[in-house]
């Protein structure tokens, strides 16, 4: 039986209108995935599997898209050191020179640091192992920051790895899968990170928007930062290591305080993601957070005991002598020698 | 091969061909490739397609391809998974609510309906975004990705050219 034999072979249903019912089908769908979507936070099954296969698929397809622009990226390059050679030999030299002085300076420096930390017997931070890995894939638009890099999982890298290129602090990995990683730039609207200023140690909060230079949040003190102070990440919150370059501060057109990012000073190809873990990740707070109850004290039971004793001969409130029979009397309303259990431990409990 | 007028139009060659077209070039702007430290612009190519879907007509396939685009952009650019899809398919609402409005308008006029819709498309990503992060994206960031897509519109034209009146069922 062909359909236009059904007795519902001559309905004839406007097209607009099973356009309209599909469209409403898929804005449904659109809708729920963007409501129960996470993807900045630290929780690794947040990113999803979708997007982990996706990720699978798009870094190779990428790497080799990308190797073309990478050779004419260089060839450009090297066309163009050979021209600028003179003046770029000139600028550095005058470089080194200065770097010389400040040579001298960090080995003395570096002397005195060690007697200190001699001295106070300070626990400096362990190095931190790097894996280095190329961009395959980038977007810039106002809504996502973020960069795909060909190096994953089997590299060690996992969720919340700090990413810096040569020049600066680039942003954390967000997602991990074999072969690759997602990277949340420190521009994208969801990068928050912690960082202080270098001259006056005053903390502020970095907050990506979209656009090139992200906003120092949370600033506080009187004159907490002025035009040209170095940015370094705080370290606040286990977040990333202490003292990485972040940028330079400069003050906005709208009248906030906004970073150049240090990291914008070359392109980006290639970027080392730090396997840092910081103490509090690594740390098992559910085997610190698990209490037992106290043993019970031995002197406990003998010092208790005779005044269960005396409650149980004489009740409460009566002050009478213990004429009481027996089988009327009150009995003890503790038991001396069993403490009772601790509380379990809240969410909340230390 | 010849598209004579009898010849029915098959979803593919409308939904197909131009949606796996506006995949491999949004692939290819998303490459980490610089001229002159210049970066690659990059335009939202599938509300160039979004666009000239719901004019040539309607469609139950066109909403799910829409979809499908919306989702690969988040998953490439890297997107709340449903931001783009969530966009996409306000600006084919759009589209297919007015699209009698925009019957047998002059390309220019056409240009000003595809800026327009543009502009609502962008301002519900911005709207999504700012309930999602908390925070507003930086306009002058949005008005440049607005722009890279406003000023392809002549590839939509194309498309809406060459499929408006192609199946002869729908004249």
């Amino acid at each position: 039986m062909s359909l236009r034999d059904n007795q519902f072979g001559d309905l004839k249903v406007p097209l607009t209108w099973t356009a309209a019912v599909a469209l409403f089908v898929a804005a449904i769908v659109a809708i729920a995935l963007l409501l129960s979507d996470r993807r900045e936070t630290f929780q690794a099954e947040a990113y999803g599997v979708s997007r982990q296969v996706s990720d699978t698929v798009i870094a190779p397809v990428a790497d080799v898209l990308s190797t073309p622009g990478q050779w004419i990226g260089m060839g450009v390059k090297s066309v163009g050191d050979y021209f600028f050679a003179v003046s770029e030999n000139r600028r550095l030299k005058a470089e080194l020179k200065e770097a010389q002085q400040w040579r001298d300076l960090a080995i003395a420096l570096r002397d005195t640091n060690e007697r200190y930390k001699t001295i106070l017997g300070l626990k400096t931070d362990p190095p931190v192992p790097m894996a280095t890995a190329r961009v395959v894939t980038e977007s810039r638009g106002p809504f996502a920051n973020t960069r795909l890099a060909n190096a994953g999982s089997e590299r060690g890298i996992r969720d919340g790895n700090p990413v810096m290129s040569e020049n600066g602090i680039v942003g954390r990995v967000i997602g991990v899968t074999k072969g690759a990683s997602r990277i949340l730039l420190l521009t994208d609207i969801a990068s928050r990170v912690p960082v202080m200023v270098d001259r006056t140690n005053a903390r502020a909060i970095l907050a990506g928007d979209g656009g090139p230079n992200p906003k120092l949040d949370y600033l506080r003190g009187r004159d907490p930062v002025r035009e040209g102070d170095r940015i370094l990440t705080s370290g606040d919150g286990g977040l990333m290591p202490r003292g990485l370059p972040v940028g330079v501060a400069v003050k906005g057109l709208d009248g906030e305080w906004r970073v150049v990012l240090a990291s914008d000073a070359a392109p980006i190809d290639f970027v080392r993601i730090l396997l840092f873990q910081d103490f509090s990740q690594i740390v098992n707070t559910a085997e610190l957070n698990r209490m037992q109850p106290p043993p019970p004290s031995p002197g406990l039971a003998q010092t208790v005991a005779p005044t269960g004793a005396a409650a149980a001969a004489q009740p409460a409130g009566t002050g009478a002598p213990p004429t009481a029979k027996p089988d009327t009397a009150a009995p003890p309303t503790i038991a001396p020698a069993k403490p009772a259990p601790a509380a379990p431990p809240g969410p909340g409990t230390p | 091969m010849s598209y004579s007028a009898a010849q029915p139009l098959t979803p593919w060659r409308w939904l197909g061909v131009p949606m796996l077209q506006c995949l491999a070039v949004t692939l290819l702007l998303a490459l980490p490739f610089r001229v002159l430290g210049l970066r690659l612009p990059e335009p939202v190519l599938p509300l160039m397609v979004t666009f000239a879907w719901a004019v040539i007509r309607p469609s139950i396939l066109a909403p799910l391809a829409v979809l499908f685009l919306g989702l690969f952009l988040d998953i490439l650019w890297g997107a709340p998974l449903g931001l783009w899809a969530v966009t996409l398919l306000t600006a084919y609402g759009v589209v297919l609510a007015s699209r009698n409005m925009m019957a047998g308008q002059s390309q220019p006029m056409m240009w000003a309906w595809y800026a327009t819709v543009c502009v609502v498309a962008v301002a519900a990503a911005y709207l999504f975004s700012m309930l999602d992060a908390h925070r507003m994206p930086n306009l002058i960031s949005v008005f440049w990705q607005l722009l890279a897509t406003i000023v392809l519109y002549p590839f939509a034209h194309r498309l809406i050219d060459r499929f408006e009146d192609a199946d002869v069922r729908f004249r």
